[in-house]
């Protein structure tokens, strides 16, 4: 879990910068570079397996067999479904609260200043801490385990929206108010495209915090999705069975960013 | 027509005493009447408007006749469009969303030699041509007040004045009445039916004076350059802020 407090604290930092640049012509090429890069990894892997020759770094094609056999008994796609299903729905909850108390924050100096300690208290508790507490207090179940997730991805999601609200072209609202325009078409043509690009930030860096995140609720305390067999390997000390979740997992994730968000983001940011 | 009295406009400064903007200003237009509001910088023009068109509340007075929703247009020293909509979209953003406005948007646009862009997006256009879609914009709805802060002000002087004449075309054929801001007085003889001087703030109306030179005119028509230097010999204090060579348009 040490690996999302860092990047929780990062965050802010690397996100008054999102990343807006529109990928012309050479977008072949970069699809090339990606490929090589990928491929470049598995190469590095198999050599350094056979040099060690251990049964704690197995080497890919053993990993890739493992995991066909995984996918074929159905249990790989079982826990990954459950495992993506609790990252849905803490993801959106996230991103829905979050980006509610950022717009609010971001408009409302007062309630800012009410509530900026207790967001920095919330970016800083371990999502250990948060994760423990939750079970305690809800009980074992997948209520208190996406509360959880959730509860440790908001406040970052809020300081990215936060950043985005106060950043909001006030000449362009007082053309809606000079024209009377109706609430709702001043909140999707006026007011949340100005928001996009930070809501487009917070959701990429949430899908892979929020994931991460899934993984340590469900070896605490479920009985099922990947953390939970994550566990079950580990107990074994079943290492291919380990990378096998893994990568299929980090594949999962990639295919989203790649289908989803990034194709949704250079719909957004067409006009630039 | 409309009947604008304001008492007294003050912001709160930044040292704590407040600035007081405008005080016993009263100004009164007729239907279909163009209306320039000529002033040193800082009497407090915007604020007039910003008043006028309900944008800012915080004022004791009252403006009659304004109208209710659909009813004002406003053009804003700037664009001011959504970069993230189109050309068309922007025009149609503040219409009914009816079948009519579509067309009228679409007309509008051709008739300002617009319609090979109706797709595109603001950043991809010259400054006079946003200025153009700020322009239809603000007629698409048929305004009964049209409201104006310095609308040409940062363009060369060729495209100030074709936007000029643009605009009094489709203010005489919609029939509008128009309260046009500017602090360039001989923009404000081209345009307008009748002047109003403000004074320095805070703000009043010190001189009302009805231009009955014939249309078209131009900036730099001879009618209008005679009665500029005949109001600079006549009231030499009263357009301190305004009559210094160099504040005629293009020149800034």
């Amino acid at each position: 879990m040490k690996g999302a407090t860092p990047e929780a604290a990062a965050l802010p930092a690397a996100v008054t910068q999102p990343d807006l640049r529109a990928r012309p012509a050479w977008r072949h090429d970069e699809r090339w570079l990606r490929f090589v890069s990928l491929l470049g990894f598995v190469v590095l892997w198999q050599v350094v397996a056979g040099l060690l020759h251990d049964a704690s770094l197995p080497p890919p094609a053993l990993v890739f067999s493992r995991m066909l056999a995984e996918i074929g008994s159905a249990a790989l796609p079982w826990h990954l479904g459950v495992t993506l299903g609790r990252v849905v729905l803490s993801f959106a909850l996230a991103l829905a609260i979050g980006a509610a108390f950022g717009v609010a924050l971001g408009h409302w100096r007062r309630l800012d200043l009410l509530l900026d300690g207790w967001l920095v208290l919330g970016l800083n508790i371990p999502a250990l801490v948060t994760i423990i507490l939750c079970y305690v207090w809800f009980g074992l179940n997948d209520v208190a385990a996406v509360v959880a997730v959730a509860l440790n991805k908001i406040p970052t999601v809020i300081v990215v929206v936060r950043e985005g609200a106060r950043a909001v072209d006030r000449n362009l609202m007082q053309v809606a108010r000079a024209y009377r325009l109706p609430r709702w078409r001043v909140l999707t043509r006026v007011y949340l495209p100005q928001l996009y690009p930070w809501l487009l930030a917070a959701a990429r860096s949430g899908l892979s915090l929020i994931w991460k995140i899934v993984l340590v609720v469900e070896l605490l305390g479920r009985s099922n999705g990947v953390g939970f067999q994550l566990n079950v390997f580990f107990q074994m000390f079943d290492i291919a069975g380990i990378l096998a979740y893994t990568l299929a997992f980090a594949a999962v994730v990639l295919t989203i960013e790649a289908a989803v968000l990034r194709p949704l983001e250079r719909r957004l940011n067409r006009w630039r | 027509m409309l009947d604008i009295t304001i008492t007294r406009k003050c912001y709160p400064d930044r040292g704590g005493q407040p600035h007081v903007a405008l005080s016993g200003l009263r100004l009164h237009a007729e239907q279909g009447e163009f209306v320039c509001v000529v002033g040193p910088s800082g009497c407090g023009k915007s604020t007039l408007l910003n008043v006028v068109g309900g944008l800012d509340r915080d004022v004791d007075g009252c403006v009659s006749g304004a109208g209710e929703a659909h009813d004002i247009g406003f053009m804003f020293q700037e664009p001011r469009l959504m970069p993230w909509l189109s050309v068309l979209d922007n025009v149609l953003l503040v219409g009914d969303c009816t079948a009519a406005t579509r067309r009228r948007a679409r007309e509008l646009l051709v008739a300002m030699e617009l319609g090979e862009v109706l797709d595109a997006f603001p950043g991809r256009l010259s400054g006079g041509m946003c200025r153009r879609v700020a322009l239809a914009r603000a007629f698409v709805i048929e305004p009964r007040l049209l409201l104006m802060d310095e609308p040409f002000v940062s363009l060369d002087a060729p495209t100030a004045n074709r936007l000029r004449a643009m605009l009094i075309e489709l203010w005489q054929r919609c029939g509008s009445t128009v309260l046009f801001v500017t602090h360039d007085l001989r923009e404000a003889l081209a345009l307008a039916d009748r002047v109003c001087f403000l004074s320095a703030a805070p703000g009043r109306v010190v001189l009302d004076l009805p231009v009955t030179l014939a249309r078209p005119r131009l900036a730099d028509d001879a009618g209008v350059l005679a009665l500029h230097s005949r109001l600079l010999a006549e009231h030499p204090d009263l357009l301190a802020g305004l009559a210094r060579p160099g504040a005629g348009e293009g020149d800034d």
